[in-house]
């Protein structure tokens, strides 16, 4: 991670570019639901292979800003966007983009965990490769995505004697890593957090964050948290947003450290949010 | 590693999309279609007897196919009294074992009680005909009609005199009576379950009575969503057909006496539509139907509005 | 409750009692109170009196006349005994199959579009006139549809009667379909399509299928509704003495046989309408008490 940190440059935000190629970037971006202004003018770069934390205190608009990258916010009623977003210098709202195809490739886990109660455990993490297009993957490459997806969020010795069960049936904490299997399973580019182990204890929090740290190598990581330890442990560059806007960003190890902003010190020293 | 990874395409149509919110779009906007189409066709079908008799069809009571003169007063006016009837007898009993329910029943009896009485809804019309042809009917000649004008001597009044024949608008109403009965009890129950327990306790921690309690607190509270389950229940008694069909006696003339045979708009329809002859005749009972189609459609629409904003209020 | 309480009804808009008079209005209040706790005791009681005398009619009156004999033989003519409603159960079966063809595809497709576009000023308009609709007349229905259908065509026919039957379906079903696509968690639905999943795919392989259940009772109460309904088919489907499962011609129902029988002047026919009404009832009761104890299952029972 430090080796990691050294690359980067230093400065605060806002910062046109990070130094390697991003996999996401967010140029002037606002979202709304009705007249709220939930995310302000915010430019932010995501860099490819790393792992961005979003941080600030509720209400901030952080999950906002994560879910206009997927293109979810704009399933709310009454929920809009102005502003670009680029996956790969893609512009995702652009006219001839489809979001369901942009989902496939963008994929991301949410704060409660979500597995569909009417499909065994192999079926949820399989329920995304049967809307991916081209060709229906055969049973025998459905077993091994499962599971390679299983391994991969740490779940497989839990589950691998009970495939065919409830999804239901298993502990909160397992069936988070689930979701997160879920949405490993049709290998996306980019993996959206949503407060992922926030309503999980601490062992599986821990799985979850091991897991989060492996991630990096195969794929570019944004997990939001409003948990700073958190941030610290398992990202590469940390995010501070305040009242919808983009305060900092910054290397982790930076921004825990010496943050430019003092708006930044403030909610990092715990004095308010 | 992710340089050696295809860049995804996330162009794409959302044909598919567009194609599923247009059909539960259409399948939606069939509902106001089919009422429309009602209203239209049944119109149309009924518009030549609405012409030719204009407003003597709903105030003249000849209704004499053979002459090709109608008149659906008496149909109008015995829907109207049976149902009214029916409302007078089912709303206390409704009412009365909604509270009971709500209120005063134990625990344990309340849910099977309350899916015995929801359970007379599910009873079909044809089924309570026959009960009423065939027990009903014969014990109001044989014992309720007898006791009624002679024993409590209310052959006095204009209400109960005649010979007794059985089917007649007092059986008729007796069975609509039935017939609404868990329709009331249903929804009234539904809105003094949604009585917050705050209201009840405050008018006990004053020093009420547990009767004072319902009629000063509860049913107060309670009083427009009651009303809304009492229309409601007019509603399913105007247009009930078959019961009433087997049990009135279906006779042109509306007498004061409800021992009398009478008619009401559904059963006059269910009754000669098969042996109208005439166009003209047809297109009176066409023209019934639509009255009875306006009627009920108004009611329905006080009862729903009734209703819903009681619903509005609780959530 | 004390006697020295502030007076109750006072309180709670009804005219203040003297106080002088207070412990014999006590005694008085009291008593009324229990008088009027037994008699809406008696209401309820009297509420299930109807249930139970006719249910206890039907199977004194039909369970003499019924016998395997009565579903599997056909009508015997005019003034023998015996006999069966093979065709009229048949018939029955057929015309619930073809008002499913027509009610469920609409019920559930308005209600998924009034779950998914709740409040919009079209979804509160279908689901006013749904409720509406719910209270026609079934002979209303009846006369529309021969109107729409058998008079154009020019002769009767059980697509008509089931067409009828079907529309009277679709308020229940749109409604039940609602109230059970909404207790399907938002969370379910973001996660499918944050997942990649169509909108069409989220809500028919997801949404509607975890709300199976529900949606499956609310179907059965619909066709425990119509399947004893009679006044849709006096002028559609019309009935049948004879055998026939062909939908484009008259056929022959349950309802409606026992509506002919009872009004017929034959003791014979008065026997075959008991018994019909009794297999008729039995079929409606078992749907109904299937339906709710279904619901209550999947609902933990209770009340909101």
């Amino acid at each position: 991670m430090t080796e990691l940190v050294t690359l980067r440059e230093v400065e605060g935000a806002p910062m046109p570019s990070a130094s390697g190629p991003c996999a996401m970037r967010t140029i002037g971006l606002d979202a709304y639901f009705g007249s709220v202004h939930a995310v302000r003018s915010v430019s932010l770069d995501m860099p490819s292979n790393e792992v961005t934390a979003i941080i600030g205190p509720s209400g901030c608009g952080k999950s906002t800003l994560l879910r206009t990258l997927n293109r979810m916010h704009e399933t709310v009623p009454t929920a809009r966007v102005s502003g670009q977003v680029l996956f790969h210098g893609q512009d995702i709202y652009a006219d001839e983009v489809n979001p369901i195809t942009l989902r496939r490739h963008v994929g991301m886990v949410f704060q409660r965990p979500t597995p569909f109660p009417t499909m065994s455990i192999r079926d949820n993490v399989a329920a995304g490769l049967r809307v991916q297009a081209g060709d229906k993957p055969r049973r025998a490459e459905v077993d091994a995505i499962v599971e390679r997806a299983l391994r991969e969020a740490a779940l497989w010795d839990e589950v691998k004697d009970r495939l065919n069960a409830s999804a239901t049936g298993i502990s909160g904490g397992q069936q988070q890593r689930l979701c997160i299997a879920r949405a490993l399973a049709t290998a996306p580019h980019v993996l959206l957090l949503d407060e992922p182990t926030a309503s999980l204890d601490p062992a599986s929090t821990q799985k979850v964050e091991e897991l989060v740290y492996e991630l990096r190598r195969t794929m570019t990581v944004v997990i939001v948290t409003h948990n700073m330890q958190q941030a610290a442990r398992v990202s590469d560059r940390t995010v501070f947003m305040l009242a919808g806007e983009l305060v900092e960003t910054a290397p982790t190890r930076v921004m825990f450290t010496t943050p430019s902003d003092p708006r930044t010190e403030a909610y990092i020293t715990g004095r308010f949010g | 590693m992710n340089a050696t990874r295809k860049l995804p395409s996330i162009q794409g149509s959302v044909v598919a999309d567009r194609i599923y919110r247009a059909t539960i779009l259409f399948f939606a906007l069939c509902v106001p279609l089919l009422l429309l189409l009602i209203f239209v066709e049944i119109g149309r079908a009924g518009w030549p007897a609405l012409r030719q008799f204009g407003g003597a069809f709903l105030t003249s009571s000849r209704w004499d196919p053979v002459q090709g003169e109608f008149g659906a007063a008496p149909a109008i006016l015995g829907t109207l009294l049976t149902s009214i009837i029916a409302l007078l007898i089912a709303t206390p009993l409704a009412l009365g074992g909604a509270i009971f329910l709500s209120e005063f029943c134990p625990a344990w009896l309340r849910q099977p009680l309350s899916f015995l009485i929801d359970l007379l809804a599910a009873v079909p019309s044809v089924v309570f005909g026959l009960w009423g042809v065939f027990v009903l009917v014969p014990l109001l000649r044989g014992t309720v009609m007898p006791f009624l004008r002679d024993t409590l001597h209310l052959g006095v009044t204009p209400f109960f005199t005649g010979p007794a024949y059985g089917p007649s608008v007092l059986a008729a109403s007796l069975i609509l009576a039935i017939m609404v009965l868990p329709y009331i009890a249903a929804v009234s129950r539904e809105v003094l379950m949604a009585v917050p327990r705050s209201q009840r306790e405050a008018a006990l921690a004053l020093g009420a009575t547990r009767w004072e309690t319902i009629t000063g607190a509860v049913v107060p509270y309670a009083r427009t969503g009651i009303f809304g389950g009492i229309i409601l229940g007019l509603g399913r008694a105007l247009g009930e057909t078959m019961a009433v069909t087997m049990v009135i006696g279906n006779r042109h003339e509306l007498s004061a006496s409800l021992f009398a045979p009478g008619y009401t708009m559904a059963s006059l329809i269910a009754n000669e539509f098969s042996e109208a002859t005439s166009d003209l005749h047809l297109s009176a009972l066409m023209a019934v139907g639509f009255v009875l189609f306006v009627i009920t459609l108004l009611v329905n629409a006080v009862a729903r509005l009734l209703v819903r904003r009681v619903g509005e209020v609780r959530a | 409750m004390s006697a020295g309480a502030i007076d109750a009804s006072g309180a709670v808009g009804q005219p203040r009692r003297p106080t002088r008079s207070r412990p014999v209005a006590l005694a008085r209040r009291r008593g009324v109170s229990i008088l009027m706790v037994t008699l809406t005791c008696l209401a309820a009681a009297v509420a299930v009196v109807p249930l139970v005398v006719i249910l206890v009619y039907l199977l004194k009156q039909g369970a003499s006349a019924l016998s395997l004999s009565f579903f599997t033989s056909m009508p015997k003519p005019v003034g023998e005994a015996g006999g069966g409603m093979a065709n009229a159960i048949i018939g029955t079966l057929i015309l619930i199959g073809i008002a499913s063809a027509v009610g469920l595809p609409v019920g559930i497709g308005a209600g998924l579009y009034l779950a998914e576009r709740r409040g919009t000023r079209l979804a509160n308009l279908v689901r006013f006139l749904a409720d509406v609709l719910n209270g026609l007349p079934s002979i209303v229905m009846g006369i529309f549809a021969w109107q729409f259908l058998v008079r154009p065509v020019g002769h009767f026919s059980a697509l008509a009667g089931g067409a009828a039957i079907g529309a009277m379906m679709i308020p229940l079903v749109t409604r039940t379909t609602e109230e059970m696509v909404r207790t399907v968690p938002q969370s379910l639905r973001e996660a499918a399509l944050a997942l990649g999943y169509p909108r069409w795919r989220t809500s028919l392989q997801i949404v509607l299928r975890t709300a199976l259940g529900g949606i499956v009772t609310g179907v059965l109460v619909a066709v425990a509704r119509v399947a004893g309904e009679t006044a849709p088919l006096l002028f559609t489907a019309l009935g049948n003495q004879f055998w026939s499962t062909k939908i484009s011609q008259p056929i022959a129902a349950l309802p409606l046989q026992i509506f002919t029988y009872a009004i017929s002047p034959y003791e014979e026919q008065h026997a075959q309408a008991w018994a019909g009404a009794l297999v008729l009832i039995t079929l409606v009761l078992v749907i109904s008490i299937v339906a709710r104890v279904v619901t209550r299952a999947r609902l933990g029972g209770g009340h909101d």
